[in-house]
Parts: C-alpha cells; structure tokens; sequence
C-alpha cells in the first residue's frame, strides 16, 4: 500500500529541496518526491493519502543527545515513554546514552536496549556505549563488543573523563572502530558541588557555582587529544562563550571535531535561576546572556553542527527538592521543535540550516541512515505548522519527566505528524 | 503596642532576605525592634501581643543562639512556641522539605522559622505554604535578622548608618551574613568594605556596590564598624587558605591593627567566635567590642519581626 504525503512544502537540505512537493512513500521507504499535484506513473487508485497542505514537511529529525533510563531508572523514563515523546517531538532517531542502571558498558546491556526498542519504541533508538567500565573513568570498556552489538558511538556522558591518559587511550581505540567519541566536558575538581553557572547570579543566591573554565579546560585538553589522536571528537552541551572559541580555532586548523548545544542553552540564561525553580538546574548549567549570545552566534557559522536535547526526565522527587539537592536535567523532546523554531523566527537560522542542526548532521555524525528524503530513505518524517501556537503543559507530556523550565511558555510551530517507515506514530490532538 | 508610632505599614508575608527589602522597610523593623528593646529589662519579660500565635522553629542546621533567640523573642512576645531540630537535611528519597513543611502547615501554625544549609530553602517553602516564613539563615545566601540586629547595634550607638564605612573581614565568599550585611547597610546609605584573600572573595562581589581590599590595614583603614566573620576551620585545611596560623597572622584581628580604623571604631562578629584566629581575646573582649550589644538586640529584632509578620503595623487585634 502507497501513502502520498500531499500538499506540503518539503524542506530537504539533502536534497537541496524547498518547494511544495508530494511525497510517495511505499513499503515504509520513500518511493518518490513528485511536483506537487503530479501523479506518479504506474500508480492505481490504491493508495491513500496524508494531507499536508499549509504544512512543511522535513525529514525526522534526529536526537543525538537522550536519556531513556531504562534500564535501572523506569520511575524516570522508560524507552517506550522515552521514545513515544520522541515521535511527539518531531523526533523519530534517537541516541541514547549509556547511564543506565547497568551501564551500556558491555555488548548485553546494548542488545537489550535494542530489542526493548524494536518491540515497544516509537522511534529508532541507537545506543551509545560507555567510554569506561562503569562509567568510572578507569578502564575503556569492550569497545569491540559494543561496536558489534550496534553502539554508534562512545560516551560517559554525564561524568567527564577525568583523566587524561584514558581519554587519549579511548579516543585512540575507538578510531580503531570507527566510532565518535562524545565528551561531556566538565573538569570536576573545578565544578565541585555546583548547582548552577558562577558568576553574579550564584554570587545572589549563595549557591556554589560551577565555572565556565571548567567546561572549557576540558574542551581544550579534548580538541588536543582529538587533533593528536586524529579521533572524531564531538563535543556535548557546549554552553560557554569560551567553548566556542576553542572549537571554532580547532575547526579552523582541521580538528576532526563536531558540536551540538541544546534548546535550554540557547534561549535561557542563569537568571531563571532566581525563581529557586528545581527545573531550571541542569549541567552544564544555564550561563550567562554573552554565553548564550555566543552560542547563537556558533550556530550562524557552522561552529555548533547540531542541536539535541540532553532529555533528562526526572521523577517530582528526584526535582521537588532544595535546590542544591535536585537532580540536573531538563525535559526536553517535546520542547525541541517549538523552542528551536522560536531561534528561526527570531533569525539565528533560517528552516534549511534547521533542518540541518536537528536532522542531516547529527545523522551524518552518527552515520545513520536518517536526515534525508532522498528516494530509498526510510520515510520518516514530520509535518510541521510553523503557524500554530501552542503552551507548555508538562502534564501532558508523554514522557514521564515533567521537569521543564518551560511550563506555561507559549511556543509557536507545533509537530503535527510524525511518520516512522511511513507509519503514524503521533499525531497532534490525537 | 500601638501601630500607630511606626512609619509604614508591614506588608510582605515572609521575611526571605534583606535584598528584598527597602530602606523603609529595614527602617521599619529596626524602629519596632527599638521600642521592642525595653521588654527584655523589665522584671517581667512578657507581653501579650501575639497571644494566641503559633510559632514553629525548624532548624537543619545545628544552632544555639538564633534559635534561642527566636524562641525567647517569641515567648516575650507570648506566643506558643515549638523548636524542632532535623539532624540532616532532607534527602532524595527521604520524606522532603517540602512534606514536612506541608505537614506543619497542616497544623496551622503562624509563622515558621526556618533555618537550613541549602540556599533557598525559605525561598522555596515560602511558596508552598500559607505561614509566613522567617529565614534564619539559609546556606551562604542570607540571614536577615542577624544583619538586622547589627544595623540595630550600630545605629544604637552611631545615630545612624548613612555615611559610614563598615569593614568585613573574613570567609566573604561562605557566609550568608556578609551578604545579608552588604545588603542591609549599601541600602541604609553606609559604604561597605570586605577584606579577605581573594579565595574567600567571591568573583563579581563588587556588582553589589562593595569595595574590595586583600590587604587588613588598609581594608580597614578609617572604618567605623569592623565586623570579623567566623573562619570555618574545614576551610582553613590548604584548599582557601594555607594555614590557620596564616590567616590570623595576615587577617586576624588584633589590638594594634585596629589603630588603623576610625576614632571610636567599634568591633562586631557574628559568632560564634574562633578566638585567636579572626579576632584576638583581648579585642573580642575590649572596649570597641558591641558583640553582646548584638545578642541582645538580636532579640529586639526577631520580636519586631514576628510582630509585623503577625500583622502588627497594619494595627490588627492581636489580643
């Protein structure tokens, strides 16, 4: 059975594609994209259709950067809550990374979360392996292993690599397989027990801060190991104005490195912190408005490749704490599109280089096939009205995290459809 | 008491900090805590302005003096009072904050006191619950009333704060009292110093109109209120400061420093004191020391606050 996704303006950076188009999806692949309204040649009267017209039709987009939590944390999040709020996000690929309870430290632990996904998931989920056993920052872990078990990349994320020698020994190791390695740059001796960006607004509060050197020191040693090493080196949550220097330089001189920031990170700052919201506590934490000026700036000029959430989803009692005490993270699939239009409205990036950030590169990174509706592409896709204006209501979200500083924001541009390999997984009301 | 001798009117629920208040608030409070201050002399120490309210003390963090001093300030003022110390703070999976909080407001007290090691805390039960809050101190954030009962103690013998230089010297960067301090006298018009190696300095102090010194004898050269801050000695163990011998050689108030200050400079601390280490006895103890004068009006102050929480200034029965 064909579908034809009709009417719409297709929006295919891959492609090179802005126009009205229609869209022929057979078998869960793309068939064909067509002028609008043309038929396509050897077509019968059997195929349904998926109207799109006043919408804009982008390839899925693609999350490089999510928590699932399962296993171990199911309270948290679970991966079919994880990736049903996905698809409500527009997003139908998904990496998720290895701090579970175990860790996706050993090929198991992958094939589990792989066969969890194939059965329950409502988007494509691609693990990423833990850099070191245990995510302790001591011994790599079976990068082999988990290369074979379908890991696309390596990460400790949400703790740094400390020491230096084993970073240099994994980055050298995964080069070996092909894989990126994704740092969490944070030097920990120097964010101690922070709990939100130091500067003025800790320096109000009397809460321990967490500098911007310490990210930056750590994406400094990272960028030298990766130009020495010669390993593609992605770069997590850049949240500094100084980061962004010191990728912009490595990229200039031919560093193998790409970056992503998340939606929280460019539209908020450290101020929200003053509203003692738990929700706003996340790490790297909110900084300053320069930082997020820079960072904005970092996308315009290709130093910042993609945009991803860090989905952190938090139970009420890891969140409903002292501030200091409160878990880090940010809820953020169902936030994505809305949020990152709002920077394409305001004319940080135009909807081609959008599609870009959330959708060809992060899949060209991880080197999935995804961020293209080239015919022979799975026919994943969104249907967007860029119009639509919608508020934030956690209590409708489909994950299980409800910790978003965004409660109550009124966004404008909503997902209202979201096909996996052709099928609906969301539609918007429904 | 009679509303009608003070300025102004009380209407804030909950008493969070002193960056929230105006000088006419602060002004307020410090009137009241004055006409307050004679109850404590009297034979019997008891009035009957909140008679009938329910003030409950919560207290995260170990402290005898601010929690006696609320109590007893409380008590003069006739309230029933009940103190309730928590050994560790909440944890994650532990009964919150917050339920405790939701849990007291059940029994419909008036106001909750409530001290606790993270900053905010006050912030965020303020919000929950219908009592008012007492901050009494929490985290390195603020402690209101304890910079309260030193404008009190400054103004008693000063006649008043606007032009004067107040010297703090000491861990700046940990103590919730500078804070509430630099806030509480920049906005009653007096210049404020803080004088510290910069490790216990905080980066960007001087966004709130500080000046900053590295150096004793010229930070607190021609101050007419040095206020030493006590130095926690988990601090002192090499990641702050080398040693303790270092800091009381180099920042340690003595008799002979204080030559440096203004003619009939007078000396406070907070408590409780690391004698020998950031004031030596014999100033702790000599004739510029006011730091009974502040324990004493420490309990002025936390009448005056309980009463305007109470509804006091707006002239409410509270008999």
């Amino acid at each position: 059975m064909r579908t034809c996704i009709r009417g719409g303006r297709l929006v295919d950076p891959s492609q090179g594609l802005d126009g009205p188009a229609d869209i022929w999806v057979k078998d869960g692949l793309v068939e064909s994209v067509c002028r609008a309204g043309s038929t396509l040649s050897g077509v019968g009267k059997e195929y349904q259709v998926l109207e799109a017209t006043g919408m804009v039709v982008v390839p899925g987009l693609v999350d490089m950067h999510v928590h699932l939590r399962e296993p171990g944390q199911e309270y948290k999040e679970t991966i079919r809550t994880g990736t049903m709020a996905a698809a409500a996000g527009g997003v139908t690929s998904l990496a998720c990374m290895p701090n579970t309870e175990p860790p996706v430290d050993h090929g198991a632990v992958a094939e589990f979360v792989l066969r969890k996904a194939r059965e329950q998931g409502h988007a494509r989920v691609y693990p990423v392996g833990a850099i070191t056993k245990g995510l302790k920052g001591e011994a790599l872990s079976e990068i082999g292993e988990l290369k074979s078990a379908g890991v696309v990349a390596l990460s400790d994320d949400g703790r740094p690599v400390a020491n230096a020698l084993v970073m240099r020994r994994a980055m050298e190791y995964a080069k070996g397989f092909g894989l990126p390695v994704i740092s969490h740059c944070e030097e920990p001796a120097l964010s101690g027990h922070g709990a939100m960006n130091e500067g003025e607004v800790s320096l109000e509060l009397g809460l321990r801060g967490m500098p911007a050197v310490a990210e930056e020191i750590m994406v400094a040693r990272d960028l030298l190991l990766a130009e020495w090493t010669g390993c593609h080196l992605h770069i997590a949550h850049v949240s500094t104005a100084g980061s962004v220097r010191l990728i912009r330089e490595a990229k200039a001189r031919g560093v193998r490195v790409t970056a992503e920031a998340t939606p929280h990170h460019l539209v908020l700052t450290q101020d929200a912190v003053r509203q003692w919201d738990p929700d706003t506590k996340v790490n790297p934490p909110l900084r300053s408005r320069r930082d997020v000026e820079a960072l904005q700036q970092a996308l315009g000029d290709g130093t910042l490749d993609v945009i991803a959430t860090d989905h952190a989803p938090h139970a009420r009692v890891d969140k409903e704490v002292e501030y200091e005490s409160a878990a880090f993270g940010i809820s953020g699939l169902e936030t994505l599109v809305g949020l990152t239009l709002m920077l394409v409205e305001r004319g940080v990036m135009d909807l081609q280089e959008w599609v870009r950030k959330l959708s060809c590169n992060p899949a060209r990174i991880l080197g999935l096939k995804a961020g293209s509706l080239a015919p022979g592409s799975p026919a994943d896709l969104v249907l967007l009205d860029l119009e639509r204006s919608w508020k934030v209501d956690p209590a409708g979200f489909r994950s299980k995290g409800k910790n978003t500083p965004f409660k109550g924001w009124t966004l404008k541009g909503q997902v209202q459809c979201t096909l996996l390999g052709g099928q609906v997984v969301y539609r918007a009301g429904g | 008491m009679s509303s009608a001798a003070f300025p102004g009117v009380w209407e804030k629920k909950d008493l969070l900090g002193i960056r929230d208040l105006t000088a006419q608030e602060i002004g307020l409070i410090l009137d009241t805590a004055e006409s307050f201050k004679e109850i404590s002399t009297r034979d019997i120490k008891k009035v009957p302005t909140l008679r009938g309210k329910t003030v409950i003390t919560l207290f995260y963090e170990a402290s005898t003096r601010t929690r006696t001093s609320f109590e007893i300030a409380a008590k003069r003022l006739s309230a029933d009072t009940i103190n309730i110390s928590v050994a560790t703070s909440s944890v994650v999976k532990g009964e919150t904050l917050l339920d405790t909080a939701l849990n007291l407001q059940a029994m419909e007290p008036d106001i909750l006191v409530l001290r606790h090691s993270a900053a905010g805390a006050p912030n965020m039960l303020a919000k929950a619950i219908r009592a008012s809050v007492v901050n009494a101190g929490d985290g390195f954030r603020e402690h209101p009333t304890q910079a309260l009962l030193d404008m009190m103690t400054v103004r008693e013998i000063k006649g008043e704060l606007r032009g004067l230089l107040l010297a703090i010297v000491g861990d700046i960067a940990h103590s919730r009292v500078a804070r509430s301090n630099i806030y509480g006298f920049t906005k009653m018009g007096a210049r404020v110093r803080v004088v510290a190696p910069p490790t216990l300095i905080p980066k960007g102090i001087e966004t709130l109109g500080v000046e900053v010194s590295h150096d004793l004898l010229e930070g607190i050269r021609g101050a007419d209120v040095v206020m030493a801050l006590r130095i926690q000695r988990e601090r002192l163990q090499g990641a702050f400061f080398p040693s303790e011998r270092e800091y009381s050689r180099f920042f340690g108030l003595s008799r002979s420093i204080l030559e440096e200050a203004a003619p009939k400079a007078i000396v406070m601390h907070p408590g409780p004191m690391n004698r020998g280490v950031e004031i030596s006895p014999d100033v702790a103890d000599g004739p510029c020391s006011v730091i009974l004068d502040q324990v004493t009006n420490g309990v002025a102050v936390r009448m005056a606050v309980l009463y305007l929480l109470a509804g006091g200034s707006r002239g409410e029965d509270l008999h």
